[in-house]
């Protein structure tokens, strides 16, 4: 049980003198809450493994300090940390039952015999495992077997936070969200400190109540799947969460109007202070552009195709040089492939490379 | 659905047939007629059925009494050097670096002993261990232990023992650096979260994970180390006396020596025979427990 800070933590694989455009981890100052659902999401080689396996000691930060509830652990060994951690694919001991898979680690800490029986029975029964404690834990299925690496983590009462290191790969897809439930269950029970990494967004977003957005070893957003969808704080976070993802387009912003391609797109806002010389472009969910016939005033778009995704249909369509999906309400069709785009102002965001600025009321 | 007849294949096959016969098969039978067999010289045979058999494995008898000591010997030989190759390999395999430019060092050197033929690895043995002009042998000798492997029986099993051990340990420690390898490194990382203490990761990962190729290893040792024939034959030549008589010597004496042919016969199938029973034995283990590591479907 235990509040997590990072204070000013980096890590380069090559030793602090590298350029920091090297690191494998940018410098990084946030707090994980005691009893929080955090899910890091990224790209594969954003650095979310580098974090996670800094935080449980496996690799040893080249700068910065990890706090548990205020004590400074930076130095310690993966042992000494209160840490449980689930790895991409299943680790258990082969000769070993599922019940004393479960007891290894109480048993290296010299717990008394009827204590470790007692909390291995606990967490079988937790975890479902009850019928298989006395099977050999190799003949088990994958899911399985991922259930007993988490149990080998949960079995000990002291474990501050539990670390999940991409842990559904192996996982069959209908047993994924079992065994997704099963951590969000576990997790409501347990008052446990859980971070979970993926690059998946489902995953993500249906396991956290905050997710933390990496992005080419930093972090580029945090904060509640809502969130990220409203109001992504990075390009990179509006293009890679939903789906598809948001449409970014070049333009050129002075106080409440965009300029696209010689059209002007009324904000909801004025953005007056933009930094000189950055790359403005203006950001929006395709879910808050529509396609309808083209009319005065509208911005005019190319068709090349409409997914049918079942519930909701979205148009693929070109602008310019800029691609731009948006929603193609029921009975919509063009004739000629040419459509207007209506945008929703209260849903456009400006970026100033790359990132979100807020505009004046 | 007809099958379409086509005899044409046989003359594909013939080729394998004429080779094996002619080199295994025809020797093998040729082995068989002399087992059966007794001669006095001149190319004269008399019939004398399984005469040889019931004596080989009758200890009263002189046949039957070098035999059975012999095979004791050689069993207790490989015995004692797999007690100590395997160990000592897997020790090895333990303590050899993972990464780095020491690893490639570390393979040649332990190759090298590998890549010395047996007569070679006698005659080194047999040099190094003399006690007037071989180093090891001087050098034991002046420091007080009256060492001499001609004279004395254990001196002589020592050299023997220790040879084996200095020319096949690399063997053992190459096969399980190779299981050590294939551990992932999250076994480790989990050991390491689980608060494992060295010998308890040894116990709970690497030992179950080098399985595999240990019983290779005890495999290949065994029946190397129960035919084996060059090393010791260079070195004591089977003595003093017959302490250091193998199997394998005991035949060549009775073959070449004693030109008895109907004895070597004889002796050479029900050798061959042990060492096909044993071979037999092992690969039905080794299936086994190579189809027992098969997860079960539906277990959760």
């Amino acid at each position: 049980m235990a509040r997590i800070d990072l204070v000013d933590l980096a890590h380069s694989y090559g030793g602090n003198d590298a350029p920091q455009d090297s690191f494998a981890l940018k410098p990084v100052t946030m707090t994980w809450r005691q009893g929080g659902a955090y899910a890091l999401l990224g790209p594969s080689g954003c650095g979310k493994t580098t974090l996670l396996n800094v935080i449980s000691g496996i690799i040893t930060p080249s700068r910065g300090k990890i706090l548990f509830d205020g004590q400074d652990i930076t130095p310690l060994s993966t042992q000494k940390r209160n840490i449980a951690q689930v790895f991409q694919f299943p680790v258990i001991y082969d000769t070993m039952t599922v019940g004393q898979n479960l007891a290894f680690p109480l048993k290296n800490r010299g717990v008394p015999k009827a204590e470790i029986d007692k909390r291995v029975a606990e967490i079988g029964r937790l975890l479902d495992l009850e019928p298989y404690l006395n099977r050999k834990a190799t003949r088990l299925t994958a899911d399985a077997k991922q259930k007993i690496s988490l149990g080998r983590g949960l079995v000990r009462s002291d474990v501050a936070a539990v670390l999940f290191d991409e842990p559904l790969t192996v996982i069959d897809p209908e047993l994924k969200w079992q065994l997704r439930s099963k951590l969000k269950a576990l997790h409501r029970e347990l008052d446990l400190t859980m971070i979970y990494v993926t690059h998946d967004q489902t995953e993500a977003l249906t396991f956290a109540d905050t997710v933390v957005v990496m992005h080419d070893g930093r972090v580029v957003q945090s904060g509640t799947p809502a969130e990220l969808f409203d109001k992504p704080a990075h390009t990179f976070v509006g293009y890679f969460i939903g789906s598809p993802g948001m449409n970014i387009i070049p333009a050129e912003v002075r106080g409440r109007e965009a300029h696209i391609d010689g059209h002007v797109i009324a904000l909801n806002r004025a953005y007056d202070k933009l930094p000189a010389g950055a790359k403005i472009e203006i950001g929006v969910r395709p879910e808050f552009v529509e396609v309808v016939a083209p009319g005065p005033g509208l911005l005019t778009a190319k068709i090349e195709r409409i997914d049918d995704l079942g519930r909701i249909r979205f148009a693929r369509t070109r602008l310019g040089e800029a691609k731009l999906a948006a929603r193609a309400p029921a009975g919509f069709t063009s004739s000629d492939g040419n459509a207007g785009l209506k945008l929703d102002p209260s849903h456009i965001h400006v970026y100033a490379d790359s990132l979100l600025v807020e505009g004046a009321a | 659905m007809d099958k379409t007849v086509n005899q044409k294949a046989w003359f594909l096959v013939l080729p394998v047939f004429l080779v094996v016969a002619f080199s295994a098969v025809l020797p093998l039978m040729t082995v068989v007629n002399y087992s059966m067999q007794d001669t006095f010289g001149n190319n004269q045979f008399f019939w004398n059925g399984v005469g040889w058999f019931k004596e080989l494995l009758d200890p009263s008898t002189d046949l039957g009494g070098r035999f059975l000591a012999s095979l004791g010997r050689n069993l207790f030989f490989s015995l004692v050097i797999l007690a100590i190759e395997v160990p000592l390999g897997i020790v090895i395999a333990l303590s050899m670096p993972r990464q780095g430019w020491t690893v490639a060092a570390c393979l040649v050197i332990l190759a090298l002993p590998l890549l010395i033929p047996w007569n070679v690895v006698g005659t080194i043995w047999q040099i190094f261990g003399r006690p007037d002009i071989g180093l090891m042998g001087y050098v034991l000798n002046h420091i007080g232990l009256d060492y001499n492997y001609v004279s004395n029986d254990i001196d002589a099993w020592v050299t023997v023992i220790v040879m084996d051990v200095w020319h096949w340990t690399s063997l053992v420690a190459l096969l399980c650096y190779a299981g050590l390898k294939s551990i992932p490194e999250a076994y480790y990382q989990a050991a390491q979260i689980d608060g494992a203490s060295r010998w308890a990761v040894f116990k709970a990962i690497q030992l179950p994970k080098m399985n595999r190729v240990l019983l290779i290893a005890v495999l290949l040792r065994f029946m190397d180390s129960f035919m084996i024939y060059t090393e010791p034959f260079v070195v004591t030549g089977g003595g003093p006396g017959n302490s250091t008589t193998f199997v394998s010597i005991e035949l060549v004496k009775i073959a070449l020596g004693q030109f008895d042919l109907g004895k070597a016969a004889a002796l050479s199938l029900v050798y061959n025979l042990i060492i096909l029973i044993v071979c037999w034995i092992f690969y039905t283990v080794m299936t086994n427990a190579g189809a027992e590591r098969k997860p079960q479907e539906g277990a959760a």
